[in-house]
């Protein structure tokens, strides 16, 4: 008989542990990465924070937000799933319809996995309590407004903003 | 594996604390658990516990939050303010069952 061992759920992270997820990529395989990996440190009880911008403006903007693609074109990595030692040559995907059927496959794989799509995920972080920031200068240059924006997108702000509000964050940048 | 005496019975803790064989748990248990990480089970803490238990038994895993959401139809705000900071390994905990495996 030993004592009795009780986890420490709540005093291991007395600092105030914060994470900044900045998505840069508007790719099906890009977005997913920091949708993850923020879902995991908000459940970890982690002040949790992403910034989309550029081309991850996308996986917050309304009108594309289900519809991200997988081009497997310039991925040398890429093979079929589960089949790691077939190599598929990257410059196929450039072929006419290569990047649909690759989209079904990844997403069919995701949907598998019970991981929700984009939209869904962004869902899931929100009510989690994560922070959802847009970029300033990526609305500017697509004219978009926080009405064109998922409804958890708490504003638009600056860099600037971006990087006081992360004060003492780790910082990712996918 | 350590081996230790909660609410007057003998348990199997893994080196975190987390009980390592579900069958040792009853709710009765389940209190004494909860007290130790300073949680009071009301009614509404109850039902994600339960479907943990439950859902464990058909798919011998500890489901996420998103299952418990999605599945045990409890939304995921409610098990963040029922179980503060961490709840997947709050809840996890309560219910005798490991962390949960998922990603997601």
């Amino acid at each position: 008989m030993t004592d009795m061992i009780v986890p420490s759920f709540d005093d291991e992270t007395p600092t105030g542990r914060k994470l900044a997820i900045i998505c840069s990529k508007g790719n099906l395989d890009m977005a997913y990465p920091g949708l993850i990996l923020a879902n995991a440190a908000v459940g970890e009880g982690i002040e949790t924070h992403l910034f989309f911008t550029f081309w991850g403006f996308d996986i917050i903007n309304k009108a594309t937000m289900s519809h991200l693609k997988f081009s497997f074109v310039g991925n040398t990595a890429m093979h079929p799933p589960g089949h790691a030692g077939i190599g598929i040559h990257h410059m196929l995907g450039a072929l006419p319809g290569a990047t649909a059927a690759a989209t079904k496959m990844m997403k069919k794989q995701i949907a598998d996995l019970d991981v929700p799509d984009v939209p869904e995920f962004l869902d899931l972080l929100h009510d989690s309590g994560a922070h959802l920031w847009a970029c300033r200068m990526s609305a500017d240059m697509n004219q978009l407004t926080e009405d064109d924006l998922y409804d958890g997108v708490e504003a638009i702000i600056s860099a600037t903003d971006f990087i006081e509000l992360t004060d003492g964050a780790q910082l990712l940048f996918i | 594996m350590p081996t230790t005496t909660i609410a007057g019975r003998s348990v199997d803790l893994d080196a975190e604390g987390f009980l390592t064989n579900p069958d040792q748990w009853d709710e009765e248990l389940a209190q004494t658990l909860a007290g130790n990480i300073g949680i009071t089970l009301t009614d509404a803490h109850w039902v994600p516990i339960r479907f943990l238990r439950k859902d464990f038994e058909t798919q011998k895993e500890t489901a996420t939050l998103r299952r418990i959401s999605t599945v045990g139809g409890i939304p995921v705000k409610e098990l963040f303010a029922l179980f503060p900071g961490k709840p997947a390994k709050k809840m996890s905990y309560i219910a005798g069952l490991q962390k949960p495996k998922g990603c997601v």
